[in-house]
């Protein structure tokens, strides 16, 4: 007989659509928007390290909403949020499934520190107050001139080790700054954090890049890493750039893994006991 | 050769590592938001017993073993080697050496159907039954009627497998029931 019956048990279901509650009363009272991006586009990412789920005949299904998002804000909305599925190919495990609950918003005037704070707040408010700490990217691999592989696999396992408590990664090395700006101060570095909690990746975030050349600059590097790596590269979305043209204000933006963020809530060593069912 | 990648490992895949055959224990995606993937990968080698753990690139490949679990009646030993039968009625048998029998060997009796594990059609492994019932050859002589008190006394089974924990009131020609997971008294079986 299969196994019929969902992976999350009662109480953790009430949890979770309390948690979402009280999410979107943070973002109300604190005037961000709560809006709906497509899901299913046209049109992807091209960061090497996150492959899309193509759906033939209309696109992909989104790994973030990040670019409908800034596409909002470049047309003047205000702050705004999405709290929605995002989806990501061959992402499977006790941390992953391909399709998870991303909370990803955006605050016009903020930088990085002043969003880092409000991350904190919003954990505070579902987990409960802790202390965070920083930590610098540098501070956590051996050797930030190893190769990029060695890098990726020795910053996984610091990150990893990164328990019990809360902290921000900042201080991301240059080449991978995804898309947040460089720090002006020390362009070997960029404005970009993430956050940890006991040990495991909770949100990613950026003091927002704006200049629409040095994004098309970094997208085409990605696509050079894709063939160098024998992915597909990815056409560039046109729209977002055409956005970015328009003048995307200054802003900061994090993405949070919703369902991650429950497993701390409720002690769950897996996300099988915090989604309702796990395909497969 | 047949290859699996990480993305496809699960539990009980039987794949070859650093020469040996080996089985998957455990697979654990490991991955930051912006960065590659790994698999952090527990095996258990099928010769050896060991445990290892390795990370690999995910979407690394690794060959598959010709390892297959089959169920076999255990014959009889010649001393150097123990004789088994297929159970699907070719009457094919094969003989394991000792390092394949292993810590089984105690537990054999002739007609229990044992699982044998060939690797490229070679045994490298034999699991005895979970229970078995084996015969009580030598033991300190029982005390009549004592079948309440919680003393207990090792005895020697047909095998030449010695056993503590056994009851006082066992007697020589006592058939008892153990669970050679735990090489532990469960019952007498009659």
């Amino acid at each position: 007989m299969p196994t019929w019956q969902p992976s999350a048990d009662h109480a953790a279901l009430l949890a979770r659509a309390q948690m979402f509650s009280a999410i979107r009363d943070f973002f109300a009272e604190r005037n961000v928007l709560e809006v709906h991006v497509p899901l299913l586009a046209s049109h992807t990412v091209t960061d090497p390290d996150v492959e899309s789920i193509a759906v033939p005949g209309y696109g992909f299904l989104q790994t973030s909403p990040e670019y409908y998002l800034k596409r909002l804000l470049a047309h003047g909305l205000p702050g705004c949020y999405q709290l929605a599925p995002a989806f990501r190919h061959d992402e499977q495990g006790r941390l992953h499934n391909p399709e998870f609950y991303l909370l990803e918003w955006y605050q016009l005037g903020y930088d990085a520190k002043r969003l880092m704070s409000e991350v904190a707040a919003l954990c505070d408010l579902i987990l409960g107050p802790a202390e965070y700490q920083q930590v610098q990217y540098a501070q956590l691999v051996p050797d930030l001139n190893a190769p990029r592989d060695e890098l990726d696999l020795a910053f996984a396992l610091a990150c990893e080790s990164l328990k019990p408590g809360r902290f921000f990664i900042v201080d991301y090395p240059a080449e991978q700054a995804a898309l947040a700006r460089l720090n002006p101060q020390d362009p070997s570095v960029a404005d970009r954090f993430e956050l940890v909690v006991d040990g495991v990746e909770l949100a990613n975030g950026y003091y927002e890049l704006t200049d629409p050349d040095e994004h098309r600059r970094r997208f085409e590097q990605d696509n050079q890493i894709r063939k160098a790596r024998g992915l597909e590269p990815r056409q560039l979305d046109e729209t977002f750039l055409a956005a970015l043209h328009a003048g995307l204000p200054d802003c900061a933006g994090v993405a949070l893994g919703v369902d991650r963020l429950l497993m701390h809530k409720l002690g769950a060593k897996s996300l099988d006991a915090v989604i309702t069912f796990r395909p497969g | 050769m047949a290859t699996y990648s990480t993305n496809e490992f699960k539990s009980g895949m039987k794949v070859l590592l650093d020469g040996d055959p080996c089985t998957i224990l455990e697979n654990e995606f490991v991955k930051p938001g912006k960065g590659q993937a790994f698999n952090r990968v527990k095996f258990r080698n099928l010769k050896s017993g060991r445990v290892w753990e390795r990370t690999m690139k995910s979407g690394e490949s690794i060959e598959a073993a010709d390892v297959m679990d089959l169920d076999m009646e255990y014959l009889y030993t010649d001393g150097e080697f123990w004789h088994f039968m297929r159970t699907d009625g070719s009457f094919e048998q094969i003989a394991a050496t000792e390092a394949a029998v292993g810590e089984a060997h105690q537990w054999l009796k002739e007609q229990d159907v044992c699982q044998v594990t060939l690797w490229n059609e070679d045994p490298i492994a034999v699991a005895p039954p979970t229970f078995v019932e084996l015969e009580v050859t030598d033991t300190d002589p029982g005390l009549k009627g004592d079948t309440a008190s919680g003393g207990t006394k090792p005895a020697t089974l047909s095998t030449g497998a010695t056993i503590k924990g056994v009851p006082l009131f066992v007697n020589i020609g006592d058939v008892l029931k153990i669970d050679t997971r735990t090489g532990e008294y469960v019952s007498r079986a009659r």
